[in-house]
């Protein structure tokens, strides 16, 4: 429903060097440069208020308390987020939910880009239109029954495996490793084929050693969607050792807060270590996040 | 449309494939009936049994149960399950709570798409230009984006609660009562809230489109004279009319998709029901009251509307 839309802006997307409208100087940019500084303290202010929150020792919410006073720090929110929710089980959790993913996502969109870009089958065409297919259908249909197959049928409540398989295969994966392979001179693989290599032994030491940078884009794209999901582990936890950050955090939220003494510095320290790993991952590696997103975006 | 520019590209591989490819093979049956590189079969397997498994047998999955009577049994007994037709839908058709969850997300679009839209394309076309300090607020904008929801909800609802920051700057001017806890200004919060979260996705995605705006079309904009704001509505948003219509579809499903921020902003669909979306409903009524029959109907009824609203963006969009 939304490829041909797309086509287009994902094909020539190029760095971001010279934007294709003239530089303006002059007193006619000031009002676009206001708009934007004024943005960057919408979104950026909440995350200074979060950081500051956590680490108040009583809550402060008059205008000066968004200014760090030294009289009220203390990691104090820390360790009382730690003891009601086991901030080390969660965060285990929620690696090891994210990891599973990663993994998959990524050998399974290897394989499938790969055999989609560089070979010649039966059931090529058909399996390209499936993986288009999957990027429409929407989760909300998927959620009951999912759940009735996964946590009922198959028993595979409180466990790593039912929190990871909904979320084991991602088309977007696929369209990365794709369009790498096709981007690749066709000469390079025929070559290996006429050396008499097998196509294991190409997708092994060809490819794979090749395709570094797609990779990485997969591994960043795949981790901050388990990591932030809520609702799928939320409905197949039941236990709380099991449970990821994200829910144990969101469970104290909803339940725990009302009895603690600083319930807004225990959920703006846990929101913090929820946080800190998504950002960080984005601002190190931000130019493959933008484009890897972009390609998903466009492509699917 | 990809398939199509897939097959271009597989047809030129073949062209330049085969004369090195060809001496050595012999055109055996095998070939024949799997193509010349059949391990590619194997290759994409695991990727389409799990797709069977995991997309489209629930897919069906769905349909079915929203037209049987389901409940949920204990694992391994065999219960009937009996074809009801439309009784499901009929039930959740004349049930109000439905209703008022189909016109909540209505609220939450209205309020939420338009600003989506708006706002991620006056923030691309300024950061589209030369400026100080560029990828600093193209990371700003996007921050918000990759983090959780659930690590955002608990600052927004420091900030809104009724003695947060957002009251003590209003002073008098707080609304009573306040933001969360008020049912008519709970749902304007939550579609602010999210359009804050998505907007870095929806700037970058405007972003590669403006990059394909050919810059003579504001040279020549800018030799007849055409100001900032005439230049802004004549090229650029034409421009880029098929990313929007890309913005207006996601933005519209992601709003479809809300669960979190009203199971925790709001505390669980509040206050009096006025942050219900359907799909907390779904999980209310199919997974807390055991009637996943009649979710998985409200889940049908809520595909069948997004798809009808992309359509028509498509016919809006696509008109002039």
């Amino acid at each position: 429903m939304t490829t041909d839309v797309t086509a287009r802006p994902g094909g020539e997307r190029k760095n971001d060097g010279t934007a294709p409208e003239p530089a303006k100087k002059g007193p006619r940019s000031i009002g676009s440069r206001i708009a934007l500084l004024i943005g960057a303290f919408a979104f950026l202010f909440p995350f200074y208020y979060m950081i500051i929150g956590s680490l108040q020792k009583a809550p402060d919410s008059s205008p000066a308390g968004a200014f760090p006073h030294l009289d009220n720090l203390s990691f104090r929110n820390y360790t009382a987020i730690d003891s009601a929710i086991s901030l080390g089980r969660s965060l285990v959790n929620s690696g090891i939910f994210t990891g599973g993913v990663i993994l998959c996502t990524t050998v399974f969109g290897l394989l499938a880009g790969y055999a989609l870009a560089r070979l010649h089958f039966r059931g090529r065409g058909s399996t390209f239109a499936l993986v288009l297919l999957v990027q429409v259908v929407p989760f909300q249909l998927l959620l009951i029954p999912l759940y009735v197959l996964i946590v009922r049928d198959y028993g595979l409540a409180d466990s790593y495996l039912g929190m990871i398989l909904p979320f084991a295969i991602n088309s977007s994966a696929v369209f990365i490793f794709r369009q790498f392979f096709l981007q690749l001179p066709p000469a390079m693989f025929e070559a290996a084929r006429i050396d008499g290599a097998s196509e294991l032994q190409i997708l092994w030491r060809i490819a794979l050693p090749l395709c570094r940078p797609a990779l990485l884009s997969v591994v960043l794209l795949s981790f901050t969607g388990p990591w932030n999901e809520f609702l799928w582990p939320f409905l197949v936890t039941k236990k709380q050792e099991m449970e990821p950050l994200a829910v144990s955090l969101a469970n104290y939220i909803s339940t725990v807060s009302s009895s603690a003494a600083n319930p807004f510095g225990a959920i703006l320290a846990g929101a913090c270590v929820l946080a800190a790993p998504a950002v960080a991952l984005y601002v190190i590696f931000q130019r493959h996040f933008t484009s890897t997103d972009i390609d998903s975006a466009t492509k699917g | 449309m990809s398939a199509t520019s897939h097959d271009t590209r597989g047809s030129r591989r073949t062209a330049a494939g085969t004369p090195a490819g060809a001496p050595g093979t012999k055109p055996s049956l095998r070939a024949r009936l799997g193509g010349r590189q059949p391990i590619g079969m194997l290759f994409v397997s695991p990727y389409v049994v799990y797709l069977a498994a995991i997309f489209l047998y629930p897919l069906g999955f769905a349909v079915w149960m929203s037209f049987h009577s389901y409940f949920f049994a204990a694992p391994g007994v065999e219960v009937a399950r009996p074809f009801v037709g439309l009784a499901n839908y009929e039930e959740v058709l004349t049930d109000p709570a439905v209703w008022r969850s189909f016109l909540n997300i209505a609220v939450f679009l209205v309020i939420n798409v338009p600003l989506t839209v708006v706002g991620s394309l006056v923030l691309a076309t300024a950061l589209n230009k030369k400026l100080p300090f560029r990828s600093f607020f193209r990371t700003a904008y996007y921050i918000p984006y990759v983090t959780a929801s659930v690590a955002v909800v608990g600052v927004w609802m420091f900030l809104f609660n009724s003695g947060g920051l957002v009251n003590r700057v209003l002073g008098s001017l707080a609304p009573d009562p306040s933001w969360l806890v008020n049912s008519h200004l709970a749902m304007p919060v939550v579609a602010v809230f999210v359009a804050w979260k998505q907007l870095g996705f929806f700037v970058v995605l405007y972003l590669s489109a403006l990059q394909n705006v050919p810059n003579e079309l504001y040279e020549s904009a800018a030799m007849d004279g055409a100001g900032r704001l005439r230049t802004f509505w004549s090229i650029t948003v034409p421009a880029v009319r098929p990313a929007t219509l890309l913005v207006l579809i996601l933005a519209t499903i992601t709003g479809a998709n809300l669960f979190t921020e009203p199971y925790l902003l709001t505390n669980g669909g509040g206050p009096d029901g006025a942050t219900t979306s359907p799909v907390l409903l779904m999980y209310q009524r199919g997974l807390q009251q055991g009637h996943p029959d009649q979710a998985a109907a409200i889940g049908v009824i809520l595909v069948v509307l997004i798809t009808a609203i992309s359509l028509i963006y498509r016919r809006l969009v696509e008109r002039d």
